[in-house]
């Protein structure tokens, strides 16, 4: 408030405990060059920097790229909009023009905070839920707690200068509400704020985890989905290793994970038989059979006792297992063949011209089969698929016999056509007579 | 006829007496009576022409009950095709005849052009409706072109693309030809509401103008006889027109029918799959017949030739053989002089027969079918 | 002599005759059955009635009815008012239904669950389903697209 009500006065009167008259013609000056190219520029940032404040006159004006950034970075940041300034992370007095007062740590200037220390920082107001709340009421204040629960912090605390803290994934002075689309955590720029570090082999050196997930990510179903489809919703880095608390799922968790969205999926694995055995042999569900960053979109060939099918991964030819697995395929097969067979002659139906959105319309009572068959390959229960598999197999052979029904229809409706030809001949015959009667009285 | 007791014969009578008494029928009715048909071992011949007309009657009535439900947009065009084949009544066989007579219409046309050309018919002094007949084959051939893409179906829609791109070679004026025709730089909705218009509006008009030419010049000068029955000098024999020529006139046109009929039961006119502009063009895209041969010819020749383009070359060749048809009675003099004139007769020949092997070829093609 | 050549040409004449009367009739028939419009009206759907009267829609419930070769859903919300939407899932297509005792729109493929203006609550779905204009007119509900 202090700040605004001295808008549009010169900056030179209201130095008045300034000293050294060699620094305060500097500052003048540049506040002119400065205040020039404002107007000249006529930036049209998203807010305007407040005038006046020594930190930004000075930062911004001296020209030096050691010292500019933050002052130019500055106008986009959230914080400069709730009215949160330079000196409120980094102490000092914006009102002193004088460097020696404005940046004396007498005054709780503390300058360029360390690595270790901006968690503390940033939490000062972010921990703080009274006062947090003045500015939105249902903000979370509790993502410096949870930092400190994650690899990154963990690390940080046992003084890797190396780790994330919040700048590294937030930006400094340029931070930026989560539902910005320039913000780095906006969810599809998150693969790239993560892959700086993670994607970059040689500053992940001695870390011992993989630097190739960012590429394997980028192959994904989840991936394509929220570039290509626009659905943010779809899962990026943070939706599986958490944000705030980073830490790659466990074993134990995996499913649990994968489960927030693919819920039913998960319900049937943990009925089946594999639980048990994944757990019992370490495996991690899900990821065993469909990996983990790079998950295409799964096929019918996944399952079975073929080349590409992952059950003979474990089960071998005499076992029990390997039987189960080529039922299930087979199942599959069948009912996918089914709904193939019967929707490639209704649309062969309808390019012919007949009216068919009855049948195709019901035929979808298979496809939804299909889909709920696929869901249900993870219960590993053939008879429940079998059946499962025979009911869209029962509608797609009815809808296949409602397209060749069409068909017959098609060829009935030219059979007509032919009657009509008979017709137009015999209306021939009788012309031809008559011009042979006209001729022969002609003679 | 009077003798009969008919009583429809009275009454026809009495309404011819009416009309008489009110429109001075005498004229025509001589017209009639003295119309006469020369008979002779190319007779056959000119049944064509009688038989492109009914087909093209065929098509304006079978066009105007396809208005009724079509809709010329790119969102409800395919749709309302759809809708006619499968919701209304009949309307698969109203399109199909529609479809299928256009074809047999261009075909009986080519046979028309191609027996007139034969038997020298365009030679003084029916110049005139020689120059009106290829002004209406010009016209039929955009008719089937422009009808074609209605459907806004996938092969049509592709087969437009090359067809106005081919316009576009034309020298000068060819790449805005091509944006006039297409309504824009590409074709889109723009383009199927301006085939429209021309196809339902625009050559109708045109149509019946020059059609109403042609049919009063036949009328006007009567049938030509070949030279070659003139020089023979034998007694020319005809028939009358009424009822002679007319019932025989009949027979055709009811075989055409009979013809149709059995074309749109053994081959049923399909819909499609909708057309989608930025799909990539589907493999074995052609032209509807009619065009085949330039389409065959422009896959031939080599993308340059010396300096020039390709496909401009091939262009060119058929605006010049086209150009040479048309002009025709014009540079003919033997046979205007009354002497014989075989070389047109080759050059007829040479050009029927470059149009039946390239038609040949292309649809041997591989992916042609 | 006279007679037999006049039976042959009444014979020639009722040929011709009654050639050219079947065919006429045999050609203005499909003319005439073109003419009148079909039931369905237009070429292309944007609006169905549903084949329920507004009276026979129970409150907490969905219904799946036809538009076009899609399954629409009419739901009358417990609080009684009629919504429509596309019964597409928007996950993969499956056809969603209404469960009553949630009061909300499930799809039973991989678990997708909508709330009762169809937005996306849980489960795999990426997009809210395309909701359409419920009017009632009469007797009538006319569900329509464009809403």
């Amino acid at each position: 408030m202090a700040l605004r009500s001295r808008r549009g006065t010169s900056p030179l009167p209201t130095a008045h405990h300034g000293t050294d008259l060699l620094g305060r013609c500097i500052v003048f000056a540049w506040a002119l060059v400065v205040g020039a190219l404002l107007f000249a520029g006529g930036r049209a940032e998203a807010q305007k920097l407040p005038e006046g404040n020594s930190c930004i006159d000075c930062h911004r004006g001296i020209g030096d790229p050691r010292v500019t950034p933050p002052a130019e970075k500055f106008p986009q940041d959230i914080h400069l909009a709730k009215g949160i300034l330079c000196q409120d992370c980094h102490g000092g007095d914006p009102r002193n023009f004088d460097p020696k007062g404005s940046m004396n740590p007498a005054k709780g200037f503390i300058g360029k905070p360390k690595h270790q220390a901006i968690p503390q920082l940033c939490g000062k107001c972010h921990s703080n839920a009274a006062y947090m709340k003045k500015f939105n009421p249902t903000i979370r204040v509790d993502q410096v707690q949870e930092y400190l629960t994650s690899v990154h912090g963990r690390k940080l605390r046992e003084g890797d200068q190396k780790v994330a803290t919040c700048i590294s994934c937030h930006d400094v002075h340029n931070i930026r509400a989560i539902k910005d689309q320039q913000a780095w955590t906006y969810p599809v720029k998150v693969v790239e704020t993560c892959g700086r570090c993670h994607g970059d082999a040689k500053y992940m050196e001695g870390y011992k985890i993989a630097t190739d997930v960012v590429d394997k990510y980028k192959k994904s179903v989840h991936y394509e989905a929220l570039t290509k489809k626009g659905d943010l919703s779809a899962p990026t880095c943070n939706v599986c290793h958490g944000n705030h608390g980073a830490t790659p799922p466990g074993v134990d968790s995996v499913a649990n994970v994968c489960g927030t969205c693919h819920s039913l999926t998960a319900d049937f694995f943990n009925q089946s038989p594999h639980k048990k055995a994944f757990a019992a042999m370490g495996l991690a569900p899900c990821v065993t059979c469909h990996s983990n960053h790079d998950v295409t979109k799964p096929s019918d060939t996944l399952v079975g006792t073929d080349q590409q099918a992952v059950c003979v991964n474990c089960h071998d030819p005499a076992s029990a297992g390997y039987q189960k697995a080529a039922a299930i395929r087979t199942s599959l097969d069948e009912l996918r063949g089914a709904v193939q067979r019967a929707a490639g002659i209704l649309d062969r139906a309808e390019h012919a011209g007949m009216e068919v959105s009855q049948a195709k319309f019901e035929l979808r009572g298979a496809t939804d089969a299909l889909l709920k068959t696929r869901a249900t390959v993870h219960r590993f229960d053939p008879v429940a698929i079998r059946n499962l598999s025979d009911e869209g197999v029962q509608v797609a052979n009815k809808m296949y016999d409602k397209g060749v029904k069409a068909m017959d229809d098609l060829r009935f409706r030219h059979r007509g056509l032919w009657i009509s030809v008979g017709i137009i001949l015999v209306a021939i015959a009788g012309l031809v007579l008559k011009i042979r009667e006209i001729d022969r009285r002609r003679g | 006829m009077a003798r009969s007791p008919n009583p429809l014969a009275g009454l026809a009578r009495n309404v011819n007496a009416w009309l008489e008494e009110r429109i001075d029928l005498s004229g025509i009715r001589e017209l009639i009576r003295h119309k006469v048909v020369p008979v002779h071992r190319h007779t056959i011949w000119y049944y064509f022409g009688g038989m492109t007309l009914f087909l093209f009657v065929i098509q304006v009535l079978t066009g105007i009950l396809l208005l009724l439900y079509y809709r010329p947009s790119a969102e409800e065009a395919f749709e309302s095709v759809q809708f006619i084949v499968t919701e209304v009544e009949f309307g698969w066989l109203i399109r199909s005849i529609h479809s299928w007579s256009a074809n047999l219409l261009v075909a009986t046309m080519m046979i028309h052009l191609f027996s007139v050309y034969f038997t020298q018919a365009y030679r003084k002094p029916r110049e005139l409706t020689w120059v009106s007949g290829m002004c209406l084959f010009g016209i039929f051939l955009f008719f089937g072109f422009s009808g074609y893409l209605l459907p806004w179906n996938e092969l049509a829609y592709f087969a437009t693309k090359v067809g106005t791109d081919v316009a576009g070679q034309i020298p000068v004026v060819g790449h805005l030809m091509a944006r006039i025709l297409r309504g824009g730089d590409d074709v889109t909705g723009a383009t199927l509401s301006r085939f429209y218009g021309i196809h339902v509006a625009i050559l109708p008009a045109i149509t019946t103008a020059l059609l109403g030419f042609h049919l009063f010049l036949v009328q006007k000068q009567g049938m030509s006889v070949p030279p070659e029955v003139e020089r023979s000098g034998a007694p020319l024999r005809t028939m009358p027109f009424l009822p002679d020529f007319l019932l025989r006139d009949l027979v055709g046109w009811l075989s055409a029918l009979a013809v149709l009929g059995a074309l749109a039961a053994y081959f049923p006119w399909e819909l499609g799959v909708k057309a989608d502009p930025f799909a990539p063009a589907p493999a074995g895209i052609r032209p509807e017949w009619y065009f085949m041969y330039m389409f065959q010819t422009l896959k031939y020749i080599p993308a340059k030739i010396g300096p020039i383009d390709g496909e401009l070359l091939g262009v060119l060749g058929f605006g010049l053989g086209g150009l040479f048809l048309f002009l025709v009675p014009f540079l003919d003099r033997k046979t205007a002089r009354g002497e014989k004139s075989p070389l047109f007769t080759w050059i007829g020949v040479a050009i029927a027969a470059y149009i039946v092997v390239l038609s040949v070829l292309g649809y041997m093609a591989p992916g042609g079918k | 002599m006279e007679t037999l050549a006049n039976s042959r040409r009444g014979f020639v004449n009722f040929l011709m005759g009654t050639g050219f009367g079947t065919m006429a009739v045999w050609m203005l028939y499909p003319v005439l059955r073109y003419l009148i419009p079909p039931k369905s009206g237009e070429p292309t759907i944007a609006s169905v009635a549903v084949p329920w009267k507004p009276a026979e829609v129970k409150t907490n419930s969905g219904k799946i009815f036809k538009f076009g070769s899609q399954p629409g859903m009419l739901v009358k919300t417990p609080a009684g008012e009629l919504r429509a939407f596309a019964a597409t899932c928007t996950h993969l297509n499956c056809t969603v239904q209404y469960r009553e005792e949630k009061q909300d729109i499930w799809c039973a493929c991989h678990n997708g669950v909508y709330d009762l203006n169809g937005k996306n609550v849980s489960g795999p779905p990426p997009r809210p389903l395309e909701t359409y204009k419920v009017n009632v007119k009469g007797d009538q509900i006319v569900v329509s697209k464009g809403a």
